[in-house]
């Protein structure tokens, strides 16, 4: 009970300090914290200088949490879509007219080639695309397709769980790069964007003023297309009506085969318009953009050039003479902002599949301010009251748990800054509670101690007795605790997780400084003081 | 220095002879709470329903609560709950589920920006769909039963069945109660609320932990002692941590009411709450059904049959 070995006594002491210095960071300016982690020499790794402020969750900071879902469907319908236009190339290429056509199915194509030569032919070719090359990686192992023949020539290709699963991930993994483009652009401070589940993205991005900006540059496809206005017959099954951005325009027809895709473009810049001063979008093709452009043009003068976002029409000038620059602009009676929006979306190019918005979650920055100011208050006074309580009835002993009490909040902070876990409002809650319960192990020891002293041991057997026999108590009851906090952190999101974290930490580390230190703090009084009763 | 003490020394309450009140009332009290979980029900978030939630601030000095109610009303988007809270004019609106799915739910805020943009500051906006809302509901209920079951298993490993039926009982016990305190306070139950739920599980657990250990110790020690005297025993010689430590975690709580927020205050009244009850079950239930379920010490079943030998050894101390 009395011994301890100086390295111990460094060990634990070694730990408060450490707990100190690491929770400091949060209490200085930014500029400083920068400064700090500058000044880190080359050899060290740049986390041992302590610079890390804790993270605010978006609920203390405010911000906007957006959850976003991507159209299963509609992967798998372009899925089907390349799969039919790829038979349909090996059909022609090998010269094979059909009779009945390609059957498309929800998850597959079918083909029925009644003669028999022409199907040994044709099946190795399909195989080919049953087994792709993307085999270095694929899905696990499993094929993305099926073949599958019958006896009266009818050829199925389908696509596979495993195959669909695959393509979704990809898209998810393009749209991720294609959201953060898009993002960045707006000028944001530290997005997070993340892949959650299977088919959703997480996007978190602090401190913004207006979401809706946010949500209209994630929830747009951004699929632009160059096409010509259909001219005399538009019931041709080439031509299909699409309706206009601009409020109260009818719809127009427009000719099925695109002439330029946004995929060619390789720069989109905000102007305005020289002669009208009106907001314009400037974009620039590649060569083989300028090329198709320039051809389509130069045949087509005189005729409407229709510019298509997401299957609607932003506008339809007519082409006045060639444009073989690879150089043009998108008018629209847009607003600065709708230029700005569409030149971002057009340079970050478009979402391979569209995104649903499933869940959205914004905080103003002035809640997360009030948040924060309460949940200080709070804090302070919980803590003031518990230290007060346990003073009064644990006198001097009271006052080694009040110590460690601080020490134990000092560690909670410095494992957040460290570890970069974020701190949420219901984490300050977590914090809080924490501080009515860390002082639960002290009580146990205390009271045993008290017990084991009225049972007539000496002082020195009681405190030992106290604290080992108080320990298995102190594991078992933290472990129920932990427990609870620990599926709540598997189980819970954002906020809520953050209050599952404050927990967690505050259990670990209640048993280092409710149980070590105030053990080291007693023993360290009783050589010096050698009482002969106990203080409570 | 006079120092504070709760529970006197010499403290020696016969708690057992009181579960033929405590038992029944229990039970009474379980009855109303599920009869209130069923005939009033809870007060779901859209956390859990799916919808949207919009807190604002007037920007123009003093929120008018009727106006905004009927603007509200007049946005066509369903029944729509209009709240006026804290002192400085914050409103919150809370829109049920619209039709249409997933992109159903995002015209609701355009709506009420255009509505109420002028004049106040939009604070929070939460939007949740129709998918993710089913969801949260699943892992809402699946991490309570989760560490139900989990503790059970701990609580089976560390101590002996009997023991951990005890624990299960008295947290069932106050997930009932916390359940029927929802139900009858109305308190909009949300994520943050399965939070608290948790809580006061793990707290439950904690405080019951520590009375089991307590008997599992005195049972080693004392093999003749009536069963319903040694409970008696072990909970007078806990009583006075229970108590302290209920004490200290309902200053931290009250402080959180007082001045945590509106988010906190609702999680913090649940869990004053759990603390209450979570320390009359793990007294009043878990000890006492000990009792009825003829809680023993590993390895007596083999010394019971040289239970003379043990009785000198036991009459020594």
């Amino acid at each position: 009970m009395l011994r301890y070995s100086r390295a111990k006594i460094a060990a634990v002491l070694f730990l408060a300090v450490a707990g100190f210095v690491y929770s400091a960071p949060s209490l200085m300016s930014p500029e400083t914290r920068t400064a700090l982690r500058e000044s880190t020499p080359g050899f060290l790794p740049s986390w041992l200088m302590p610079h890390q402020a804790i993270v605010l969750g978006l609920d203390l900071q405010g911000g906007s949490h957006v959850l976003l879902e991507v159209d299963s469907a509609a992967v798998l319908k372009t899925q089907v879509a390349t799969l039919r236009d790829d038979m349909r190339r090996i059909l022609r290429d090998e010269k094979i007219a059909l009779a009945g056509g390609l059957a498309v199915l929800p998850r597959g194509v079918s083909v029925r080639i009644t003669d028999e030569a022409e199907r040994k032919r044709v099946v190795p070719k399909f195989r080919e695309l049953v087994t792709p090359t993307s085999s270095i990686m694929g899905g696990g192992g499993q094929p993305a397709m099926t073949l599958v023949e019958d006896q009266d020539g009818l050829v199925t290709l389908s696509i596979t769980d495993a195959g669909v699963t695959e393509k979704i991930r990809k898209a998810i993994d393009q749209a991720i790069e294609v959201l953060r483009r898009r993002i960045d652009a707006l000028g944001t401070t530290e997005p997070n964007i993340q892949r959650q589940g299977v088919d959703r993205i997480l996007v978190q991005v602090p401190g913004l003023q207006d979401p809706k900006r946010l949500k209209d540059i994630l929830g747009t496809t951004a699929q632009l297309e160059f096409r010509m206005v259909a001219e005399g017959n538009s019931s041709s099954p080439d031509v299909e009506m699409l309706p206009q951005t601009e409020a109260n325009q009818p719809p127009l027809p427009i000719e099925k085969r695109v002439i330029v895709q946004g995929e060619d473009l390789i720069d989109a810049q905000p102007g305005f318009d020289q002669r009208t001063s009106e907001p314009i979008v400037n974009f620039k093709f590649n060569i083989r953009g300028a090329q198709r452009f320039g051809t389509a043009t130069s045949e087509s003068v005189g005729r409407a050039l229709a510019i298509v976002l997401d299957k609607k029409v932003i506008s339809a000038p007519r082409i006045q003479t060639a444009i073989t620059g690879g150089q043009g602009q998108i008018s629209g009676r847009f607003t600065v902002e709708a230029a700005n929006n569409l030149a971002i979306l057009l340079r970050a190019g478009a979402l391979p599949a569209p995104l649903t918005i499933v869940e959205e979650r914004t905080v103003g920055p002035g809640l997360g301010q009030d948040s924060i100011n309460a949940g200080k208050i709070a804090a302070y006074v919980a803590a003031f009251l518990v230290v007060g309580f346990m003073f009064v009835t644990y006198g001097l002993f009271g006052l080694f748990a009040n110590i460690a009490l601080i020490i134990h909040v000092v560690l909670i902070f410095a494992m957040m800054s460290l570890i970069g876990t974020t701190l949420t409002l219901p984490g300050i809650a977590g914090i809080v509670l924490t501080i009515g319960t860390a002082v639960d192990s002290n009580v146990l020891i205390y009271e045993r101690i008290r017990e084991e002293a009225r049972q007539g041991r000496s002082m020195i057997a009681s405190l030992d007795a106290g604290f080992t026999r108080a320990f298995a108590t102190i594991v078992d009851s933290n472990v129920t605790m932990f427990i609870a906090a620990a599926i709540l952190f598997f189980l819970g999101s954002g906020p809520v997780r953050g209050f599952a974290v404050t927990m967690v930490f505050g259990i670990v580390t209640t048993v280092v400084t409710a149980v070590t230190m105030t053990r080291m703090m007693i023993a360290l009084w009783y050589t010096r003081a050698r009482p002969q009763k106990l203080p409570f | 220095m006079k120092l504070l003490r709760i529970i006197p020394d010499d403290t020696s309450f016969g708690f057992m002879a009181f579960r033929r009140l405590s038992f029944p009332f229990s039970a009474l009290i379980s009855l109303i709470s599920v009869g209130a979980f069923f005939a009033i029900g809870l007060n779901f978030g859209i956390d859990f329903t799916g919808g949207t939630l919009i807190e604002m601030k007037t920007l123009t000095g003093k929120a008018d609560i009727a106006s905004v109610r009927t603007a509200a009303a007049e946005l066509d988007l369903g029944d729509v709950e209009v709240q006026e809270f804290g002192n400085q004019g914050e409103v919150s609106l809370r829109f049920g589920l619209q039709p249409g799915g997933e992109k159903g739910q995002q015209a609701v805020v355009e709506r009420v920006r255009a509505t109420f943009g002028k004049d106040y500051e939009f604070r929070r906006v939460e939007v949740v769909g129709p998918r993710v809302s089913g969801e949260l509901v699943q892992s809402g209920i699946l991490g309570v039963v989760l560490s139900i079951i989990a503790v059970l298993i701990y609580l089976w490993f560390r101590f002996e069945w009997q023991f951990a039926v005890g624990a299960v009982i008295a947290t069932l016990h106050d997930l009932v109660l916390t359940m029927g305190f929802f139900a009858i306070t109305q308190i909009e139950f949300n994520m943050t609320s399965i939070a608290a739920i948790l809580t006061i599980v793990g707290y439950s657990l904690n405080d019951t932990v520590v009375v089991f250990d307590r008997i599992r110790e005195l049972l080693r020690k004392y093999k003749k002692m009536p069963i319903a005297e040694l409970l008696d025993l072990s909970i007078n010689s806990t009583l006075s941590r229970t108590v302290m430590t209920s004490v200290t975690t309902s200053l931290a709580l009250l402080a959180l009411v007082l001045f945590g927020g509106s988010v906190i205050k609702s999680f913090s009244w649940a869990m004053i709450f759990g603390v209450v009850i979570g320390t009359y079950s793990s007294i009043f239930i878990a000890a006492p059904v000990l009792i009825y379920l003829g809680a023993r010490v590993s390895g007596d079943t083999q010394e019971a049959s040289t239970e003379s030998a043990d009785a000198s050894q036991s009459t020594a101390r």
